[in-house]
């Protein structure tokens, strides 16, 4: 491997050292010399191209339910907990498209009101445990031996503590609430967050690129930033994806043992469990929310599959 | 022609991409065909599809391309017919194999023994103790050390030499008719390249085994092939025996791989002395470095570099030479600071420098800057080429704007590269392109010292040789000094003034340029010489009588560390005093300083004798 590296994308230009035929990639960017508003154009575009037939579909299930997420209460037909037919687990129809739940309530309007807890909660604890994962990541890698021992051994020994266990404890001490189911979510992703970046940084920091740049003098959070981020980027937003699916599983299953989001609003673990009764019907209070689990979690894993198969397509660091 | 060709390749076709999608031909109807017992040397640079026309001598495209025409018959049989099962007979009994990376073609997790004989007792051609036999019987052909038991080890437990002789005797190992090898030696230091060579010569010969030798050294090929095939771009440029094509090409690309491969020495042109007491530009003095732990006594607990000194003055270019474990790059590292020293003074234009990066002034960060050989790692991928060479220039200039642009276009046009290729990212760009870009962002800085750590190596003849050319044109315009290191004595002999030899991270020589010319020189310095292939037929059977020939007996080792490190494998040591006294340093008529126990006349009388039969 000394010797020619070879690498499958690399045009071998031989003695043609002035071609410039092979102009593929600059072809949808910006006249040379204003290279910073170049890849943004194209971003979304090249974005959708990439995809596959597959990805493009957990694209779009994860896009419907972000926007759910955001305007689903006011898209709802009813007030989420409002009492609306004296049906209950009501089948599907014009009136309750969804049917309706144990009480009686509008099952669609229940979906789209909770689609804000899970999306929104899940989102925010998966952000949360990546961001602070990875910045621990990086530093540990960028800086000296010792902050690395010390935050690796810390991190370490939140890792041997079972998460489940660990929310399932804090929430039945602390009560439940929003940010405590956020926090404990994040907190339960933030080792493997910070296991895995820190692994994709020291990867980077070995490579030549970061060693011209400490010979030149640069900071480490001037490496960190420009020169190992960019490079790691890829492989952390597929683990970011993962942790989402992760979490709203665990989210889901506390609502499921009563100790997330509390009644009377809900999110779709809490619309599994409360309407639990109505499985041996069939009714459709139980199925739909169990069906917008799985369409979040399915998109999801499809979108990352994808993000994951180009990280390594391109050689990854 | 009287018999049969053993080989006949007819207007070949190999296309990359699959139909519907843009088809790019590699191979473009390319003819020619190897008499039995003889050896053909396929020869060009990377992407002239070389490689991809061995494959397809044993019926096999890679991943992406697909024979699209032509035909292939080795012996009786046309390889391109054959259907899979067919492609797997011929694959057993016909053609063998020799990849380029032995390392990469053994399994780590089992013996040496188990792989070798695995090619023979796959295809059921004998018993395991036969084939344990014939695989002993190869090893002592191929003259590996210990036949009997080098079995037993595992790969990691031999060098890279001996692996590349193991890949051989498993090709071997089937009695094919064929044997392919797909440049089995570029990967190898000139010392191991040789005996590698030679013992694959010295089987052929002994198997009358039909080769075809894949290569992209034209001084290599012509010690093992009866004939040369010139290829570029994917065709045929010339065909004929080996003294024809070396000595009276026909074709323009033969001439020019000739000219870049038999580089005119470039005139020495002395720096301007202004004054005489202008301290050098770099000067070390008793350098020590390594890696792990220090010990009581400030030892590392990998001992890298021991008591290396040199100096390079302002203008000037200092050519560092050792084979791979030598210490070469970490003495580049320890000058830019990366790795930190043990012992010893560095002083920069006559200050010292700090040997911690973060202890130095920014104005030594900028003078001092670094090329490193692998331009594939060398460049942050998700940068652009104009990102990459802004950087410097915001950081040590504080140039932006308008003036950046200017400064990036200006740098660009200096390395002989179009500006449109600023937007692109290293991806797009080919392997001289990274690395004159790797060579940009260095001069960015406007630096007084440049290290250059193989920075020719990866690349192809022709395209290292255009490198070397703008080097030395940066040098004469700018009158930047460069630390060259490289394994390669000729880009050393062509570029510079001075040369400091490494063997186990000891100075063994240094001196002008012109020591490497001719003896006397180091033990050492006089093996490297030796040892690069010349450009004609018959070098290396002549050198390969000179290394037949034993080491002189040497007893038992006192226990100094500072004894000379070469004696295990100096043809002309001394028992009783290369084992038990330390060299001492010792200068030579022509102004070189090495480290020896033999006397000038000594080493004179040795060296030009031997190079007689030569």
């Amino acid at each position: 491997m000394m010797s020619q590296p070879t690498n499958p994308h690399v045009p071998h230009a031989g003695t043609e050292l002035y071609d410039v035929s092979r102009d593929e990639l600059v072809a949808d960017s910006a006249p040379p010399g204003e290279p910073t508003p170049a890849p943004k154009t194209g971003v979304l575009k090249r974005l959708v191209h990439r995809f596959s037939v597959l990805g493009l579909i957990g694209l779009l299930l994860v896009a419907f339910w972000l926007l759910i997420a955001f305007v689903g209460p006011l898209i709802a037909p009813y007030k989420g907990g409002a009492l609306t037919s004296t049906e209950i687990f009501g089948s599907y129809g014009a009136a309750h498209p969804l049917g309706t739940d144990y009480l009686g309530r509008d099952m669609l309007s229940r979906i789209l009101y909770g689609a804000r807890y899970t999306v929104g909660l899940a989102l925010a604890a998966a952000l949360l445990a990546s961001l602070i994962g990875t910045f621990f990541g990086l530093l540990a890698a960028v800086s000296g031996r010792w902050v690395d021992e010390i935050l690796s051994r810390l991190f370490d020994a939140i890792i041997s503590i079972p998460s489940k266990v660990l929310a399932l404890v804090v929430i039945a001490a602390f009560g439940s609430s929003i940010t405590m189911l956020t926090t404990v979510a994040a907190a339960a992703y933030i080792p493997g967050a910070f296991r895995i970046s820190r692994s994709l940084a020291m990867n980077v920091m070995s490579l030549e690129y970061v060693q011209v740049a400490r010979a030149r003098g640069e900071g480490i959070f001037y490496i960190a930033r420009v020169e190992v981020l960019p490079n790691m980027i890829h492989p952390m937003l597929a683990d970011f994806g993962l942790r989402f699916v992760f979490i709203v599983l665990l989210l889901s299953g506390l609502s499921f043992l009563g100790l997330g989001v509390q009644p009377p609003n809900a999110d779709w673990g809490s619309l599994v469990r409360e309407n639990i009764g109505g499985l041996s019907e069939g009714a459709p209070a139980v199925l739909m929310p169990a069906v917008a689990i799985a369409t979040l979690t399915i998109g999801m894993n499809l979108l990352i599959d994808n993000l994951r198969r180009r990280g390594r397509s391109h050689g990854g660091a | 022609m009287a018999e049969r060709d053993m080989i006949e390749v007819k207007g070949l076709r190999v296309v990359a991409g699959a139909a519907p999608a843009a088809v790019t031909e590699i191979v473009k109807g390319v003819d020619f065909s190897v008499r039995k017992g003889e050896v053909l040397a396929l020869i060009g640079e990377s992407g002239s599809g070389k490689t991809t026309i061995a494959l397809s001598l044993l019926g096999y495209a890679r991943a992406g391309c697909a024979i699209s025409g032509g035909s292939v018959r080795i012996g009786d049989v046309d390889v391109l017919s054959l259907d899979a099962k067919g492609r797997r007979a011929l694959r057993a009994r016909t053609v063998a194999y020799v990849a380029q990376s032995a390392s990469a073609g053994f399994n780590p997790a089992r013996t040496i023994m188990d792989q070798v004989t695995e090619p023979a007792l796959l295809h059921q051609l004998m018993t395991k103790d036969a084939a344990r036999a014939k695989a002993i019987g190869l090893f002592r052909s191929l003259a590996l050390p210990a036949p009997e038991t080098l079995g037993e080890r595992y790969p990691h437990q031999v060098s890279g030499g001996q692996l590349q002789r193991l890949m051989a005797a498993m090709a071997l190992i089937t009695d094919p008719a064929v044997v392919v090898f797909d440049e089995p030696t570029t990967a190898l230091d000139v010392t191991t390249q040789i005996e590698v060579l030679a013992a694959f010569k010295k089987v052929i010969r002994e198997l009358g085994t039909t080769a075809v030798y894949v290569s992209h050294d034209l001084a290599v090929v012509a010690q093992m092939a009866d004939r040369i095939v010139v290829l570029n771009g994917g065709a045929v440029k010339e065909n004929g025996a080996v003294a024809q094509v070396l000595d009276a090409p026909v074709d323009a690309y033969t001439r020019q791989l000739l000219a870049a491969t038999r580089r005119p020495e470039a005139a020495l042109e002395t720096p301007p002395q202004s004054g005489k007491h202008v301290p050098p530009l770099l000067e070390i003095r008793g350098l020590a470095a390594g890696y792990g732990r220090l010990d009581r006594f400030g030892a590392p607990a990998v001992r890298v570099l021991d008591d290396v000194s040199l100096s390079i003055a302002r203008g000037s270019t200092l050519g560092v030479i050792g084979e791979s474990g030598s210490g070469k790059t970490t003495l580049a590292r320890v000058v830019a600071g990366l790795v930190d020293r043990a012992r010893g003074e560095v002083l920069f234009n006559g200050e010292a420098l700090p040997a911690q990066l973060s202890r130095r002034t920014p104005e030594q960060y900028r003078q001092i800057q670094i090329v490193f050989q692998n331009a594939d790692t060398a460049l942050n991928p998700s940068h652009s080429i104009a990102d990459i060479l802004a950087r410097p220039l915001a950081f040590y200039h504080h140039l932006r704007g308008s003036a950046a642009k200017k400064r990036m276009l200006a740098l660009l046009d200096l390395v002989k590269l179009p500006a449109s290729i600023a937007t692109r990212t290293p991806a797009g760009l080919s392997g001289g392109q990274k690395q004159r870009v790797n060579l940009a962002r260095a001069l960015a800085a406007d630096p007084a010292l440049i290290l250059c750590d193989e920075v020719t190596s990866a690349l192809d003849t022709v395209v290292g040789a255009a490198i070397l050319d703008l080097l030395a044109e940066l040098r004469r315009e700018l009158g930047v000094s460069y630390m060259f290191i490289s394994h390669d004595i000729s880009t050393v002999r062509a570029i510079c003034d001075e040369v400091i030899v490494l063997y186990a991270g000891h100075r063994v020589e240094a001196g002008q340029r012109d020591v490497l010319a001719a003896p006397p020189y180091h033990p050492y310095t006089g093996l490297l010489v030796d040892s690069v292939p010349a450009l004609k037929p018959g070098w290396l059977d002549a050198r390969r009588e000179i290394n037949a020939a034993a080491l002189p007996p040497l007893g038992e080792s006192a226990g100094i560390p500072e004894l000379c490190a070469f004696r295990a494998r100096c043809p002309v040591r001394i028992d009783g005093m290369c084992n038990m006294t330390p060299p001492s340093l010792k200068k030579l008529p022509s102004g070189a300083e090495i480290l020896c126990h033999h006397s000038t006349s000594e080493l004179n009388r040795l060296q030009t004798q031997e190079a007689i039969p030569a």
